[in-house]
């Protein structure tokens, strides 16, 4: 469904992706994993558009993602939950939804997917009055995964759901990342919690300074004595 | 639970707020008619509607997309002028745009025309300057406005057809009570309608963070420059108004201080609200009137009173409430409608706030 190929990406003078290729397939969990500086983000940030490659292609489904506006992006059926969460805290829980289904005019259908939304995520209905900037962190990360939705998309691209999180929040959260991709959506997850990305994931890659050292089967990698020894602290 | 507010309602509030200005109106006219408000103060009047247009349009730029602009009373000046050039224009080819008893058709249609034509000059300038600006991110459009509003001063003042530093005099007084009154109400509704449109709320989202709105499928830099614009064109038309007002304009007028003067009306009247910008311009239009008696410590009182409220008030009057007539109505109808019992009806209104 989603293909990087050989892809390179700079910053200034600085070759921060070498020649990254990786696959999601319908109906995948693919976890991106590796260290701080490893590249995770800039891979995510490349695919989505918000950053420029020196090489390589993205294709989602056959189209060619460089080749079209960022903010457009989002109406080919991918949706980014950016890092840090980035929801618009002076605006009320739903006005934000409301700004995630912005690409869309069937009302009957934004209706539709916000009762799903508040189905996934009860609390966000009991919060839906509050100004997002009021919520709490784990909170204000449903808010972020909720605004995707409701662009219903195809693939949804997640960086760092688990960040600054509790421990048990980080637990719901990916609860409700498995629960979603149950319900058939495709997730291309980046993580630098690699215990909870990998128990989740289909396959995975690991990025080492721009370059994937590893990738195959999570379960196999968990399992994998240099993954355990480098990630998992084991 | 439901995203969006039923026809219903909305046609309700707009009936409600139309039947409220009309109530301002007749009074305004029924005091000028029995003597009570005499030409002094109905002056005064006029230069309270032209401010609340110019904050009101500069809210658009400073309060829901968060961009300061120093230049405003640039595109006023542009308006002005090319309003006043359009309207002696016609003066001068013999059209009769007013006669001893008050102004023709004609008169009227060239007004409109002369504040279509202000807003249209004024908004082709503010695309020219908002595009290259409001490509990038962070505060260029201060810099690039302050610039540009001095340029255009410089400018009239040193080419002949705008009548140079000696300014330009004998322009048709064409701005009537009456018509400034309801162009004034139109504006405001036009901009409200907008702020809680669709477009409204993706300016509002880039304001909060750029990369999620672009993330949600917006395109930032249109949307940055579609507010810029309108912005640009209302204050034209503020700027035409104004001409017409005064039969005289002299680019002073629109030196960088009065560009200053209606930024410190929105940032008073609290940045995210357009009943604060009204609030401030009425405000701040009326106290220097008021302490014109106290003429040497007028400004000492002016400047007293914005300190004031920055310290108590730091995020203006209003902050980032809206009044609405239609939830006070609501409010005072049923006083206990905040109880989740009242749910329904009362949801709605929080989403639009109409």
């Amino acid at each position: 469904m989603l293909k990087v190929e050989n892809l390179n990406v700079h910053y200034g003078a600085i070759h921060a992706i070498h020649g990254v290729s990786l696959e999601v397939h319908q109906g995948e969990i693919v976890s991106l994993i590796g260290a701080n500086g490893a590249g995770k983000t800039t891979v995510l940030h490349t695919i989505s558009g918000l950053k420029k490659a020196t090489s390589g292609t993205v294709t989602l489904e056959g189209l060619d993602l460089f080749s079209i506006d960022p903010h457009k992006i989002v109406q080919h059926g991918m949706a980014h939950v950016p890092e840090g969460r980035r929801i618009f805290s002076e605006m009320t829980v739903m006005e934000n939804l409301e700004m995630g289904a912005y690409i869309r005019k069937d009302k009957a259908g934004i209706d539709a997917d916000l009762e799903k939304i508040f189905h996934y995520f009860p609390r966000l209905r009991e919060r839906s009055k509050q100004l997002g900037g009021t919520l709490s962190g784990g909170e204000q990360q449903m808010l972020a995964i909720g605004r995707a939705l409701m662009s219903q998309p195809k693939i949804l691209l997640m960086d760092e759901p688990s960040m600054g999180l509790s421990p048990l929040l980080v637990k719901e959260i990916f609860h409700i990342i498995g629960q979603l991709n149950r319900d058939g959506m495709t997730i291309l997850l980046v993580e630098q919690n690699a215990k909870m990305a990998l128990s989740i994931a289909n396959r995975a890659y690991v990025l080492e300074t721009g370059n994937v050292v590893m990738s195959g089967n999570a379960r196999e990698l968990l399992e994998d004595d240099k993954v355990r020894k480098a990630y998992l602290g084991a | 639970m439901k995203l969006y507010v039923n026809q219903k309602t909305a046609y309700r509030s707009y009936v409600i707020n139309l039947i409220a200005v009309v109530l301002v109106f007749l009074l305004l006219k029924g005091l000028m008619s029995a003597g009570i408000i005499n030409s002094y103060v109905a002056g005064v009047c006029m230069t309270v509607m032209i401010n609340i247009i110019l904050a009101a349009s500069l809210t658009l730029t400073t309060g829901l997309l968060g961009q300061i602009a120093l230049g405003h009373a640039g595109f006023m000046s542009v308006g002005a002028y090319s309003a006043a050039l359009l309207v002696k224009h016609a003066k001068d080819s013999g059209v009769v745009l007013s006669t001893p008893d008050g102004i023709t058709p004609a008169g009227y249609g060239y007004f409109l025309l002369s504040l279509l034509l202000a807003g249209v000059v004024a908004a082709f300038f503010g695309l020219i300057v908002g595009i290259p600006a409001l490509r990038l991110k962070g505060d260029y459009l201060a810099i690039i406005t302050l610039g540009f509003g001095e340029i255009i001063r410089v400018i009239i003042e040193n080419v002949k057809f705008t009548g140079g530093a000696q300014g330009l005099s004998g322009i048709p007084r064409l701005a009537s009570f009456d018509v400034v009154f309801w162009l004034t109400a139109l504006i405001i509704a036009i901009l409200f309608a907008f702020v809680r449109s669709r477009h409204g709320r993706a300016i509002k989202a880039i304001r909060e963070d750029d990369i999620a709105s672009e993330a949600c499928g917006i395109s930032n830099t249109y949307y940055k420059v579609m507010a810029f614009t309108m912005s640009a064109f209302f204050a034209g038309i503020a700027g035409a108004i104004y001409a017409q007002q005064m039969a005289v304009l002299g680019a002073k007028t629109f030196n960088f201080l009065k560009s200053i003067d209606i930024l410190v009306i929105v940032v008073l009247g609290g940045l995210g609200s357009l009943t604060g910008s009204i609030v401030a311009a009425t405000g701040l239009t009326i106290l220097p009137e008021a302490l014109r008696s106290f003429s040497e410590y007028r400004m000492v009182i002016y400047s007293l009173a914005l300190i004031i409220v920055m310290i108590f008030k730091p995020s203006g009057l209003f902050g980032n409430y809206e009044f609405s007539l239609t939830h006070l109505l609501s409010k005072l109808r049923r006083p206990k409608s905040n109880t989740p019992a009242a749910g329904g009806e009362s949801k709605q209104k929080e989403v639009t706030k109409a």
